[in-house]
């Protein structure tokens, strides 16, 4: 029996929605109550997960009292589907995988340099000419309204990263003049650099494109990246020196990446989006707005990602945490227990600042994942992140988390997620190939 | 998140493609144990052969007019179910995929390519085991309209159908095209195994022949089967049913002698032998479960602790066990190699035991615990003689004082003085395989099969008669980790780099060009149902096909 207080069936999941749930079960009654649809989805998944059977074959559930809620509002899963694209179907069965692990965030890194797979309507060359195979590897507009369907029938939300202005090699070919091109001495060299941040058609498009991912992403967040501008072809760019002058900037090229960054939010703010970015856009002091969420994923640079935690959250910005989160580093042996083991709210700072640490991000870039690999390289470790998100500080003892994680991988197996092992053992339901 | 520049891996490849036009002209067409020149756009084999001659001149291959046949004068025919079988797993590899119909375009027949016509010079062993001196040469003629491809036996015909395969490829509009070409290949070495273990974790068969259908892809010849250990006991004896009654992880995680020998043939069919291994003395904590007074009793200070240890060496029952399960593995596994293990026995409980101390004064072996290990391995090594196997062991066996019957093979695994040991392990006289360099099961972030690629089996100081005891490597995949959810994208395609290591020439070194073909090839297992993971940034034209 499931009883929701707040009507809201029809809506998108957000940032502020409520997850609490209580699961009542006895004699009497066997009662999921909560405030809204969100928080019903979490039960039933927690339901599902008190199930069992008997070895003759019956289904039984225990007595169970429980109180639920999330320790952390944003709790998510980034995909990267430009270094490799990843099929639909991927994409779908890893957001039903999320939901048993009660991830609410769907990070869709969408284009990088290698691949422009997005299907912009406003610009359709921008697939046609950066992406892998136009034909075969995109992801049309019906493909994007579907993952969001999906994600939000499960209670994710979708949230866009269109990354610039680094990573952008593959938005030159659909769009001429939007890179800035390198020089040589006194000539182009032929290659191209970030987004070329002098020219006015740079805002243009930037704003003609933002309008339509503003429509088409109902997040009330947009994900605007900004990481790792590489400086050396501005710098190489006669016009661009000529620009820093004018503009007074001296040799400094954060200024430039502020001046271009500064425009762009302005312009996604503009369509009443949010947006979240790397932490370079605050490290590198590019004035955003105090609503601004960045996103924590240097380990070590500029500084240790625990004072870079500090000094985001002292600064009084929102902050997500993804550095010691990279999932796509692999190692030999258990790494989900250091995964496990990490501590958002481990620095120094005042209560205040500890409020702002809204969450965090288990990172899959793609550099070396694809659908051959995916599912095994993301469950169960990405569970471990899943747990830290949302159980309460206290739960971190390992043996009970193995425990009970070494089950819960088995309960996949039998879902027919293709999780990989944790350590030497057997379930009952081993996976079999098709 | 690296930044990768894609700008410097074109330029690279640019600059490769230029080079290899220069020296292509220069060679007049040829290259014969030259850095290889797979310039030619689509020419993308793996492992690369011996000898590789083509020409631009195209040959086309119509699905439909396209077919695989014995020569007149070759000594096998219709009749040998190996050659039978390759031949319509291939034309279903080439042509399986084919969506469109036969386009209307006549070709002339010169320029069609109709027919591969197989030629066994020798007595095929057609239905014979393939053994550790099995001929896997091969001449492969491709001309049009008939290619001719030669081998003394059916195993080289696998291979060379195999590389044949490779030749094919589609342009764009969906056309099959081969290069004219002359290829002349065999192995460097004839011991190219991969080992998996189903004991860490139980893999379903289904599993087992995926893994040797992509081996066959990569001219893999010997899968390693550590079939038991400490964790679970999944063969099913039939001597001593307990075992796996008892030993293994659950009565559905075992494998019934109709399984064995579903895999022994799956594996003869793809020329690919089955090396049985039955670890012992250690590693063997699953056998005392269905098996009564096998292991050594643990004692602490005098009294039994209630923990066992390695198989106990001192009883004559332990012998009759030993001798009555080999027997049974003997007839079970078609192989003149049985491998016994022998690898990190944990010395400790046999100290503890007081009967063994006891057995160790009687023997005068004193102190050195290292000699009750090497009787024990000595009496089975010589079980094994009398059942007119041979052994393969782990190099601890050598290394802790074993007197080894002459022409047991040493496994090396160990990194520590690899290049001091494979010295002093063939100066002894003992054939060699090599495993250290290449442990699959320890991954790590980025593109390691270039480690894999780039090790050279023969460096180390030694005559050539020593350097020729090196029969070969395996790439070794260990269980803790694994299981069928992750095994085959772990295992390929960084095992393809050990296996072009294996069987290519010593000077095929080249890492970009490794690069260039290991991607396509990667490309092509994924497309024959591989699920092989990527090297790095790219696509495959079929994509998620998992």
């Amino acid at each position: 029996m499931v009883l929701v207080v707040t009507p809201g069936c029809d809506q998108f999941p957000s940032l502020g929605s409520v997850e609490n749930y209580t699961l009542t079960i006895n004699d009497e009654q066997c009662l999921l109550l909560s405030e809204t649809v969100w928080g019903a989805l979490r039960g039933l998944e927690t339901f599902s997960q008190l199930i069992w059977r008997s070895p003759e074959g019956t289904f039984y559930v225990n007595k169970t009292d429980i109180e639920d809620f999330p320790r952390f509002p944003h709790r998510g899963l980034l995909l990267d589907t430009s270094r490799h694209y990843l099929p639909l179907a991927s994409i779908l069965d890893t957001l039903d995988v999320m939901a048993y692990n009660k991830f609410n965030v769907f990070h869709w890194h969408l284009v990088d340099d290698s691949s422009f797979p997005y299907e912009s309507f406003t610009f359709p060359d921008l697939t046609k000419k950066g992406s892998y195979n136009p034909a075969t590897h995109i992801y049309t507009a019906q493909d994007v309204k579907e993952v969001i369907e999906y994600a939000r029938l499960r209670g994710i939300r979708v949230l866009a990263e269109f990354d610039t202005p680094g990573h952008t090699l593959s938005w030159g070919p659909g769009v001429p003049g939007l890179l800035t091109p390198c020089y040589s001495g006194s000539h182009p060299s032929g290659t191209f650099g970030p987004v070329n941040p002098i020219l006015n058609n740079t805002y243009e498009f930037m704003s003609t494109f933002f309008l339509e991912i503003s429509t088409v992403f109902p997040d009330f967040y947009l994900h605007l990246g900004g990481d790792e501008v590489d400086f050396t072809c501005w710098k190489s760019n006669p016009d661009i020196q000529a620009f820093m002058k004018k503009k007074g900037f001296g040799d400094d090229f954060k200024k430039l990446e502020s001046f271009y960054i500064q425009t762009l939010l302005d312009i996604v703010s503009a369509y009443g989006k949010g947006y979240v970015v790397w932490q370079e856009v605050f490290d590198n002091k590019v004035k955003v707005r105090p609503d601004t969420i960045i996103q924590v994923w240097r380990e070590e640079i500029p500084v240790k990602y625990v004072k870079e935690m500090a000094l985001v959250t002292r600064a009084g910005f929102r902050a997500l945490l993804s550095a010691p989160w990279y999932l796509n580093h692999i190692t030999y042996g258990p790494d989900w227990k250091e995964i496990y083991l990490v501590e958002p709210l481990a620095f120094e700072g005042s209560p205040e600042q500890k409020a702002l640490v809204i969450g965090g991000e288990a990172c899959m870039w793609g550099e070396y994942v694809d659908s051959t690999n995916l599912v095994p390289r993301l469950w169960p470790r990405a569970g471990a992140v899943a747990e830290r998100l949302w159980s309460n500080k206290m739960v971190s003892n390992l043996d009970f988390a193995f425990k009970r994680l070494s089950h819960f991988r088995c309960e996949l197996l039998r879902r027919g997620v293709q999780a990989q092992p944790l350590s030497v053992g057997y379930c009952d339901m081993e996976f079999e190939q098709t | 998140m690296e930044q990768r520049g894609l700008g410097m891996l074109r330029l690279s490849g640019l600059l490769a493609a230029l080079g290899m036009l220069v020296v292509q002209a220069a060679l007049g067409m040829q290259r014969e144990r030259t850095t290889p020149l797979s310039y030619w756009r689509d020419l993308n084999l793996w492992p690369l052969p011996l000898s590789v001659k083509t020409t631009p001149r195209l040959l086309y291959l119509s699905p439909g007019n396209f077919f695989f046949g014995h020569s007149p004068t070759s000594k096998a025919g219709p009749s040998c179910a190996v050659l039978q079988e390759a031949f319509r797993r291939y034309y279903d590899y080439i042509f399986g995929f084919y969506k469109w119909p036969l386009g209307s375009d006549k070709v002339p027949s010169a320029m069609e390519l109709q027919k591969l016509e197989v030629s066994v010079i020798m007595n095929p062993q057609c239905d014979s085991f393939p053994n550790i001196t099995s001929d896997e040469s091969y001449n492969l003629l491709v001309k049009g309209p008939v290619a001719k491809l030669t081998a003394n036996r059916v195993w080289g015909v696998l291979r060379g159908l195999e590389t044949f395969s490779q030749l094919i490829y589609q342009d764009s509009y969906g056309t099959f095209i081969a290069n004219e070409s002359n290829i002349v290949d065999s192995p460097r070495f004839p011991h190219r195994g991969i080992l998996i273990d189903t004991s860490r974790h139980f893999l379903p068969v289904k599993t087992i022949l995926k893994t040797l259908d992509a081996m066959a892809f990569n001219k893999f010849n010997v899968l390693h089967w550590h079939i038991v250990d400490d964790q679970s006991f999944p063969y099913q004896s039939i001597t001593f049913p307990e075992l796996s009654n008892k030993g293994s992880y659950s009565l559905s995680h075992v494998y019934t002698p109709n399984d064995v020998r579903t895999v022994i043939e799956y594996a003869r069919l793809r020329g690919i032998r089955i090396l049985p291994e039955f670890d012992s003395p250690g590693h063997t904590a699953s056998w005392g479960k269905g098996q009564k007074d096998v292991l050594t009793p643990c004692y602490h200070a005098r009294e039994p602790s209630g923990t066992f240890g390695p198989i106990n060496p001192i009883l004559n029952s332990t012998y009759s066990f030993l001798s009555q399960l080999f027997k049974e593995i003997s007839a079970v596994f078609p192989d003149e190699f049985i491998h016994l293990g022998g690898d990190e026995v944990n010395f400790g409980c046999w100290e503890s035991n007081l009967a063994v101390q006891h057995f160790m004064r009687n023997k005068g072996f004193g102190k050195k615990i290292e000699k009750l290990e090497s009787f024990y391995m000595q009496r089975v090594l010589d079980m094994i003689s009398a059942m007119n196997k041979r052994s393969i062991v782990w190099q601890e066996v050598y290394d802790d004082e074993g007197k080894l019957t002459q022409g047991t093979v040493v496994q090396i695994w160990k990194m520590g003085n690899l290049r001091m040991k494979l010295s002093n392990i063939t100066a002894a006289g003992f054939p060699v395989i090599i495993s250290a360099p290449w442990y699959l099961d320890v991954i790590s972030y980025g593109q390691d099969w270039r480690h894999y690629y780039s090790v050279e089996p023969l460096n180390f100081e030694g005559t050539r008669e020593q350097k020729q005891l090196v029969i070969g490597g395996e790439a070794c995949l260990w269980g803790e980790y694994v299981d069928a959810t992750n095994l085959t994208p772990r295992l390929w395609p960084r095992a393809s780099a050990v296996g072009e290591r294996l069987w290519s020439p010593p000077e095929v070194t080249d890492l970009d060009d490794a690069y260039r073909r290991l991607t396509r090839h990667r490309c092509r297992m994924v497309k024959r149902g591989i699920a092989a993971q990527p090297l790095f940034t790219g696509y495959c034209d079929h994509e998620g096909r998992m």
